[in-house]
């Protein structure tokens, strides 16, 4: 039995909730102030770039997680409908993480539009932004989803959750930074390259600040990642790196609930 | 276990469960549970806080997946293949429906899963007095309409199993009376109905066989009738307070 039904009600209910909405209003909010006080086009862009790459992923993962175990005993009665649980997670991945791409590119993408209006030129750096924001959303939401189907207990699952945000966006960039310090006197491009693939939130970075050909501000290891990420190839593998980045927590969170007891 | 004769089980049973073993890290939950529920009757299962009686539920509801032994819904045997929970219809003790989705969006949604020419039976929206509250959002019902919403899910596919957990929880006397005759009336209708309950008046009023389980294995199977002269009580309540203390 297919989950399409399941994904239609649970994109109906969760795009009524009024925290989609504030969601939706603060990223416009936020991209309009920076369009209209932040030097507009393309300066404005690479500040909502650092709100995107904080409050994408913490909305995805919080809002994400808090669903699921709000929706646990509807989950167990849907399960014990004739549907598969396959169907059903796909259903709750789809149902979450489409009304928060439709917010994000809604709140971000409407002054943008205006913006780009008057100045044409800035309209591949806006639909790289308006990409990689809905890319972190499916990542985060597969991450959101893993925490609450291993996690049994509310609390926990919400600080992990938080962890995951914080690890994501700080706590990574530290350890890069640590062993970059570390072995200083190595050539380190290569490894700072492919440990920074391994975040989304870096790749998601990195993939950006290339768009905005701010690369040569990075030093060589700008110049190493416009090699590899700069170009059309370059921004075809930055995004099947997200792309991985969101079916391996989804591919790893539906191993776990196909198997787990409710 | 002790197993009543007198009241001629069934040849066909609704619900097999062989060698039923669910274990959670150390603890033992279901050691070894053989069980048929007879087609066409209402079973209660009763027993002590921990007894297993959820996870027996759950086991046959597929929700519990790591487990030991054979169950069988109507002569199926339940794995992976979810097709089987067509014939069941379930009743939680509380059912959380998605707060901004109205009534009849969850109607419609669990018609969806069950595919449109699913058979249905809506007798119990309108004795429950639950139609005109189906336009409002879950959100905005109150616990009691919330439970007859959950009441009438259970019915809606006129499933051949109905596995009711407290059913008359939460409801006021009135709907309480108006499931209590539906209930009844589910065997005269082909269906077969396992329940629980903590009020033993309400099993004595609805059940025909009983299931006394605890920690994890049945101590007894068999009419109401049997347990309660089994024990020299005179009421079922008496009855299986005396068969907890014994055990």
């Amino acid at each position: 039995m297919s989950g399409a039904p399941v994904l239609a009600s649970q994109v109906r209910n969760v795009l009524r909730s009024r925290w989609i909405a504030a969601y939706a209003v603060m990223l416009f909010l936020a991209a309009a102030l920076l369009i209209r006080f932040g030097g507009g086009g393309e300066r404005a862009l690479l500040s909502l770039v650092n709100v995107v790459l904080a409050l994408v992923p913490l909305v995805s993962v919080v809002f994400g997680t808090l669903y699921v175990y709000h929706a646990r005993e509807f989950i167990e009665l849907l399960l014990t409908q004739p549907i598969g649980r396959g169907g059903l997670y796909l259903a709750l991945f789809g149902g979450l993480a489409l009304p928060l791409s439709a917010a994000f590119l809604l709140g971000v993408g409407a002054p943008l539009a205006v913006a780009a209006m008057q100045e044409p030129g800035i309209v591949r750096q806006l639909s790289t932004l308006l990409a990689v924001g809905v890319l972190l959303t499916l990542v985060f939401t597969g991450l959101a989803l893993l925490v609450a189907v291993t996690i049994e207990d509310r609390a926990k699952g919400l600080g992990a959750a938080l962890l995951v945000w914080l690890a994501c966006t700080a706590l990574y960039d530290g350890v890069i930074l640590l062993v970059i310090t570390a072995f200083r006197d190595y050539p380190l491009e290569l490894p700072t390259l492919i440990l920074t693939a391994l975040n989304p939130v870096d790749l998601a970075r990195v993939t950006l600040l290339l768009t905005f050909d701010v690369a040569a501000l990075m030093g060589y290891t700008g110049a190493v990642f416009e090699r590899a990420f700069g170009g059309g190839f370059g921004l075809a593998l930055a995004v099947a790196l997200l792309l991985v980045s969101a079916a391996i927590p989804f591919a790893a969170g539906l191993y776990w609930f196909r198997r787990r007891d409710l | 276990m002790t197993a009543d004769s007198t009241v001629g089980v069934p040849s066909r049973a609704a619900v097999s469960l062989r060698a039923l073993r669910k274990r959670y890290g150390r603890l033992e939950v279901l050691r070894g549970v053989d069980l048929d529920i007879a087609e066409g009757r209402i079973t209660a299962i009763v027993g002590p806080n921990a007894a297993g009686k959820t996870t027996l539920i759950k086991s046959i509801l597929g929700l519990v997946r790591r487990r030991d032994g054979v169950i069988r819904v109507g002569g199926e045997t339940v794995g992976l293949d979810p097709s089987y929970r067509r014939g069941i219809g379930y009743m939680p003790q509380a059912a959380r429906f998605p707060e901004q989705l109205t009534g009849t969006e969850v109607l419609a949604l669990l018609r969806g899963v069950r595919g449109e020419a699913a058979e249905r039976d809506e007798r119990l929206i309108d004795q429950l007095e639950l139609r005109a509250s189906l336009p409002t959002p879950v959100a905005a019902m109150s616990g009691g309409t919330r439970q007859k919403l959950n009441a009438a899910v259970a019915f809606l596919f006129r499933p051949k199993l109905l596995i009711l957990d407290e059913p008359t929880a939460g409801l006021d006397p009135v709907a309480s009376a108006v499931l209590k005759d539906r209930i009844k009336a589910a065997p005269g209708e082909g269906q077969t109905v396992i329940l629980t309950s903590h009020i033993m008046s309400e099993i004595q009023e609805l059940a025909d066989l009983v299931v006394f389980l605890v920690e994890g294995s049945i101590r007894f199977q068999g009419s109401i009738a049997s347990l309660v002269e089994r024990t020299g009580e005179d009421r079922l309540e008496r009855a299986v307070a005396r068969m907890m203390r014994e055990s």
